[in-house]
């Protein structure tokens, strides 16, 4: 289809001032207001213990989370694809749960199940805690972030089929090495996009987060959590800062994604 | 020795694909399944490759019993209708997949590789990804990643379906004599009864899940089982109970007593053959081939009354054939419409 020149142009104005009124000039005022009074005062929100100690536990987050979720998922998705079972829409059914419900439900209802008077609230009994402490974190982590990685790896297996996996079969291959060898670098990008929205999913979680840490500062605080700390005692710029290392992070890592992609197209 | 399948039968769901399937393939020949689709002839394959699994039945390999043996461990080359190509890999290491799974050194394998990629005249192109292929390289590159290993036996299935008219032809050709040099025994699955008889010595013609017949291209021509191989195989006319080749009708202008009546609807000029349509007089319409020579003697037009005299016929029902002017049908040939189930090639 070819749009004439006119259209083409109304197009991309719209397209590219609806991202500058939505995206745009929200972060440009986030950096603006950072250094709104020179490099210092973020800085020094930053590199306080607590900022230093919520940005060391983001990272701890996405370090636990991101890996076991992009296991489960590739397998997962694999399961959905290639095992078809009665059970599979179910199982479909219920991977999508994260994106349905409210994070601080999901907060609630770990809250539930290990708080006191929990069905699992015996693990934190014999000394293990769970709640406000950094496995209850990571279990809402892993929680919210679980369906990216299978969502983006279920059509990429599905697109490649299974020719490439019998023929490997056919030339001596076992399960194991047909998947290492074939069906794993089929589907790196879609399974390395699921990562990197597990991974901003994970460094940007707040609510369910918030329910089962109770953000204590220098304790169980992520930089989320930090920020929204900042922000209610009034420290706008100390808010601010923490912001825009969140942004940072995000960046890096779709940066880290396109320049492995780029090397890889090289 | 070669292979055997005894008594196969596959079920999907409520589609019966094999249905008690045995065939015989000699060690050493090249022999096709030619079958329309959904007659099962790509589930026989891929039973013998070990990709899919028999309800019931046996699969002999060079005489070992392969039928429980998953795959990777039967020893057969497999090359797919649409090349399953490894996309990420080059065609060096597409070619050189299952030596590297079998652990040789890299010396080794590189001067196996490039020998391979010779024998299908893709030197030069080692160091390119599939995509930068056409589909007749592709296919010869899957064909030389699946000789690699040196397989007991060699299986295609439909591998020139994907491919375009001339590179087609070309590579039936290619594939033939890369078969008289390399001996491996190898079946390959095709709907294309034409590409069947250029290329393969023994035919099995399949069809509804069973064997219809099988044997040599002239054996099934001239002496089809039944109706329907003696419809898939060539062309053919249907005079009453009578079934009879284009070419095998006399187009006469005399009447006499084995003659039928018939109006010359259309005469069609296919460089040196002439396809003459008729309608008879029951309603029935036939077509006789004839040279142009043989047309310009009778000078025939459209809209004119011929007569038609089968040469040679055949009857499936049980009656014996109707011949004409002596021509005798082989022995044999008087079989009733049931399918031979099982048949050696």
């Amino acid at each position: 289809m070819t749009a004439n020149p006119a259209s083409r142009w109304g197009l991309r104005v719209l397209g590219l001032g609806y991202l500058t009124l939505l995206l745009l000039i929200p972060l440009v005022m986030i950096f603006y207001k950072t250094f709104e009074d020179g490099i210092s005062p973020p800085l020094d929100a930053i590199t306080s213990p607590d900022g230093l100690h919520a940005l060391k536990l983001s990272l701890l987050m996405v370090a636990i989370s991101v890996p076991l979720n992009t296991i489960f998922g590739v397998g997962c998705a694999l399961l959905l694809v290639r095992h078809k079972t009665k059970l599979n829409p179910v199982i479909d059914a219920i991977i999508n749960l994260p994106f349905a419900v409210s994070p601080i439900v999901i907060g609630l209802s770990l809250y539930l199940l290990y708080g006191v008077g929990g069905w699992f609230a015996f693990i934190s009994e014999e000394g293990f805690k769970i709640l406000f402490a950094v496995p209850g974190m990571v279990l809402a982590s892993i929680f919210v972030s679980l369906p990216f990685v299978v969502r983006e790896t279920v059509p990429v297996l599905q697109e490649i089929g299974t020719d490439q996996e019998q023929a490997a079969s056919t030339l001596g291959a076992n399960g194991w090495q047909a998947f290492w060898r074939i069906t794993l670098p089929s589907i790196r990008w879609g399974v390395a996009y699921g990562v990197v929205l597990t991974t901003a999913r994970v460094l940007g979680e707040f609510g369910a987060v918030t329910i089962v840490s109770g953000s204590i500062s220098g304790q169980t605080q992520t930089l989320p959590l930090f920020v929204e700390k900042q922000y209610a005692n009034f420290n706008s710029t100390g808010a601010y800062g923490a912001s825009l290392v969140l942004a940072l992070l995000a960046l890096i890592t779709l940066f880290a994604m396109n320049l492995l992609k780029r090397k890889e197209d090289a | 020795m070669g292979i055997s399948v005894e008594g196969a039968n596959k079920r999907f769901g409520d589609f019966q694909a094999l249905d008690d399937v045995s065939i015989e393939v000699p060690d050493g020949s090249l022999t096709a399944l030619l079958g329309p689709s959904g007659s099962g002839k790509s589930t026989l394959l891929r039973a013998i490759a070990g990709l899919e699994d028999l309800d019931s039945g046996l699969v002999t390999i060079n005489g070992e019993n392969a039928t429980a043996k998953p795959a990777q461990k039967r020893g057969v080359g497999f090359v797919f209708q649409h090349y399953a190509a490894f996309k990420h890999m080059t065609v060096y290491d597409n070619v050189a997949f299952g030596l590297k799974i079998r652990k040789w050194d890299k010396q080794k394998t590189s001067q196996r590789v490039h020998e391979l990629l010779e024998l299908v005249q893709l030197d030069g192109l080692a160091g390119r990804f599939p995509s930068q292929l056409s589909g007749g390289q592709r296919q010869r590159m899957a064909l030389a990643r699946a000789l690699a290993v040196e397989p007991k036996v060699l299986l295609l299935d439909e591998p020139f379906g994907a491919l375009d008219a001339k590179v087609r032809k070309d590579l039936r050709t290619w594939l033939r004599n890369l078969h008289e040099e390399m001996h491996v025994t190898t079946i390959f699955v095709t709907h294309d009864q034409e590409e069947a008889m250029d290329v393969a010595g023994q035919l099995v013609v399949m069809n509804n899940g069973r064997v219809e017949q099988s044997g040599t291209a002239d054996e099934l021509y001239e002496d089809p089982a039944n109706e329907f191989v003696m419809s898939f195989v060539g062309e053919v006319n249907r005079l009453g109970d009578d079934f009879v080749r284009p070419h095998d009708m006399e187009v006469v202008l005399d009447a006499d007593e084995r003659t039928q009546e018939g109006l010359v609807q259309r005469i069609v000029t296919l460089g040196f053959e002439v396809r003459v349509e008729l309608v008879l007089s029951d309603g029935t319409e036939v077509w006789a081939q004839l040279t142009r020579a043989e047309l310009q003697r009778l000078e025939l037009r459209e809209g004119q009354i011929a007569y038609l005299r089968p040469v040679q016929a055949k009857s499936f029902n049980g009656s014996s054939p109707s011949n004409s002017q002596g021509a005798s049908t082989p022995p044999g040939s008087q079989d009733d419409g049931e399918a031979e189930v099982s048949a050696a090639v």
